[in-house]
């Protein structure tokens, strides 16, 4: 491309942005609509109007559920989790192969992204600052139902004759129903969990990225008014390009990277947030009253309590996706020859990514009193607004974390939705590729749309594949408990006993 | 019976180690064992593909540590009379050379003294200068 054409690319891309949205819209809507159908009480347009999106109550009765019949392990199992992290359990023998640390980590830097930082504004402008007490809630509950998923992942997964391993629900769906006699349902809930993956990980997993981490680049260099505004069309490019060198190119240096830069991120993420609280540190008490006062007693709020409820689950449940099934694929990958030992680890995946990192955004957001700003769309802008309280640069900062954890957020899930498709074609590879390049034509799409539509349509796939991981986890539950209870017993009897070195 | 240790990598001096080890070995009697560490941390990041291939992974890797290491370091030894044995770890080399001596009776670890490229003994410090910090029993480092 010469330069002489680059004004006519400037005046065709916004022409290409509303093609692209013009399109996919309906579509978005369409699925949203039949995912998130909702019961609504009251009458419309007054206070007590409240609707409640049956796949968030189907999310938390489910994590409530495994709280309660694996015994409360997500409090009583924390320690052990970390002891199993950190090595203390680890048989010598595997050293070199997929520590726990590991596992735990890929799946975590998959789960980390946008809804850390986007979702959380998301939540916290819509639901008040209160919504932010029912997303720590709903992490904690979140926890049990990872154990649960995780624990599955690990003993239904597939080693292959060459030695490479694959798990997650589409396989414990198979053959875990299999084995308690439920082989067609299981075949058909495997199946539709593959194909919500695929979904999912194009949806949640790659435009929500995108789109995102695309909203920011333009904020910081200008907002609307500023040079890339026009540009969002070629940003996605970008990104396409780049997700593209790692999945379809394999230019490993890419990705590896990325995984390693990522963790810091995290760290880098959270400092940056606590920077902004300390900044503002006389608004502390006030803030945290304001989480109390709103989570019980909201003013102001669609739905009143209950609408508060809905957002922070919802957010928290997207956030960590606890019952979706997605990291149980990263998970079980794991060495280890008691399966319960990754469903323990896999606890702090949700306390990592709702209770420390959401709630950090959260306090950030609600300290500086940006959620309550109706100028900007709800979404990283209200963050990024936040982060400007500290210093003029501090967004910057913001934005580099955003486009990493986009980044790497979207390679995880182009793993899981290749992974999907591997597993409704056979392993074929052929269709693999074809995933791929479909994978970063999406990326493209998410970078050019507006909020609204992407936010829908990502929110649907992924939560459409708790439907089938969650039947599946019910059905499987005795096995899970079995598998966690006999391994209780083993650690007590010292049968399973930490590792001298 | 005392054992000697010896840990090698693909430098020149890792030779002269094995040599030396050989030598004292069949003089005292000492059984010999030819170690190589392939450095690994279970505290480092992967993507889930790798993770996917790992076990496949480290099959290769001592594969290629058995045939390209192990190999030329035992053919060293056939000029005394010594029978090694051998084996090939993944972790921390000092670390891991230590603690296979602390399982040992009277063990004594040989090195070389080179191995590692000049950034990393910057960076990292060496193998050596780390073994003689935390080893429990006595090592020999060759020039």
């Amino acid at each position: 491309m010469t330069l002489l054409s680059l004004p006519a690319v400037v005046a065709a891309s916004g022409g290409i942005d509303e093609t692209i949205n013009d399109a996919i819209a309906p579509v978005a809507t369409f699925i949203s609509g039949i995912i998130f159908y909702s019961v609504t009480f009251g009458e419309p347009d007054t206070a007590s109007y409240v609707e409640i999106p049956v796949i968030v109550v189907w999310l938390i009765v489910a994590a409530t559920f495994f709280t309660v019949y694996l015994g409360f392990q997500n409090v009583r199992g924390f320690k052990h989790a970390i002891d199993l992290v950190r090595g203390k359990y680890s048989d010598p023998q595997d050293a070199g192969e997929v520590s726990h640390f590991q596992a735990l980590t890929t799946a975590v830097s998959g789960t980390v992204g946008l809804g850390n930082i986007a979702g959380v504004a998301v939540a916290v402008s819509l639901g008040g600052p209160g919504a932010t007490f029912w997303m720590i809630l709903a992490g904690l509950l979140g926890m049990s139902t990872k154990m649960a998923e995780c624990t599955l992942g690990v003993k239904y997964r597939r080693e292959r004759p060459d030695g490479s391993v694959s798990g997650g629900p589409m396989y414990y769906l198979r053959d875990g129903m299999a084995e308690i006699g439920h082989k067609k349902l299981g075949k058909v809930l495997a199946i539709f969990f593959a194909i919500c993956c695929i979904g999912g990980s194009l949806g949640g997993g790659n435009m929500f990225q995108a789109n995102q981490a695309t909203a920011q680049i333009v904020n910081i260099t200008g907002g609307e008014d500023g040079p890339l505004a026009p540009w969002r069309f070629v940003i996605g490019l970008v990104f396409a390009i780049a997700v593209g060198a790692v999945i379809i190119g394999g230019v490993k240096s890419i990705a590896k990277t990325t995984e390693k830069i990522v963790p810091f991120m995290a760290v880098l993420y959270v400092a940056g947030c606590l920077a902004v609280i300390f900044t503002n540190f006389t608004a502390v008490p006030d803030a945290i009253g304001q989480i109390f006062v709103g989570a019980f007693n909201p003013e102001g709020v669609a739905g009143g309590i209950v609408g508060v409820i809905i957002q922070g689950f919802r957010r928290a449940a997207f956030s960590n996706e606890a019952g979706v099934g997605s990291s149980a694929i990263a998970h079980s990958a794991v060495k280890t020859k008691e399966p319960a030992t990754e469903g323990f680890v896999s606890l702090l995946e949700p306390f990592i990514d709702t209770v420390v990192i959401c709630t950090m955004t959260s306090l950030a957001i609600v300290i500086t009193g940006t959620w309550a700003d109706t100028d900007s769309a709800p979404g990283v802008e209200t963050t990024s607004a936040a982060f400007e309280t500290v210093a003029p640069w501090f967004p910057v900062l913001l934005g580099v974390a955003v486009v990493l954890f986009a980044f790497s957020t979207m390679i995880s899930w182009s793993y899981y939705g290749m992974k999907a498709t591997g597993y409704l074609f056979n392993d074929s590879a052929k269709a693999e590729f074809v995933f791929k390049i479909v994978f970063c034509v999406f990326t493209v799409f998410g970078a050019s749309l507006t909020l609204g539509p992407v936010i829908d349509f990502s929110d649907s796939m992924i939560f459409a594949m708790s439907l089938a991981n969650i039947t599946g986890l019910y059905f499987l539950a005795r096995v899970i408990k079995k598998e966690i209870f006999q391994y209780r017993a083993k650690v007590k009897s010292g049968e399973f006993a930490v590792v001298e070195k | 019976m005392s054992s000697l240790i010896v840990g090698v990598d693909r430098s020149s001096s890792s030779r002269r180690a094995v040599a030396f080890a050989a030598r004292l070995a069949a003089e005292s009697g000492a059984t010999l064992v030819v170690v190589h560490v392939i450095p690994w941390s279970p505290y480092s990041f992967t993507t889930p593909a790798e993770n996917e291939h790992r076990s496949a992974s480290k099959a290769s890797e001592v594969a290629a540590a058995q045939q390209q290491i192990i190999d030329p370091a035992v053919a060293v030894t056939d000029e005394y009379s010594v029978t090694p044995t051998t084996s090939v770890i993944h972790g921390s080399p000092a670390e891991k050379l230590c603690s296979l001596a602390a399982g040992l009776e009277n063990a004594h670890i040989v090195v070389g003294r080179t191995g590692d490229s000049k950034l990393k003994q910057v960076l990292f410090g060496s193998t050596p200068s780390k073994l003689i910090q935390i080893a429990t029993t006595p090592v020999t480092v060759i020039p």
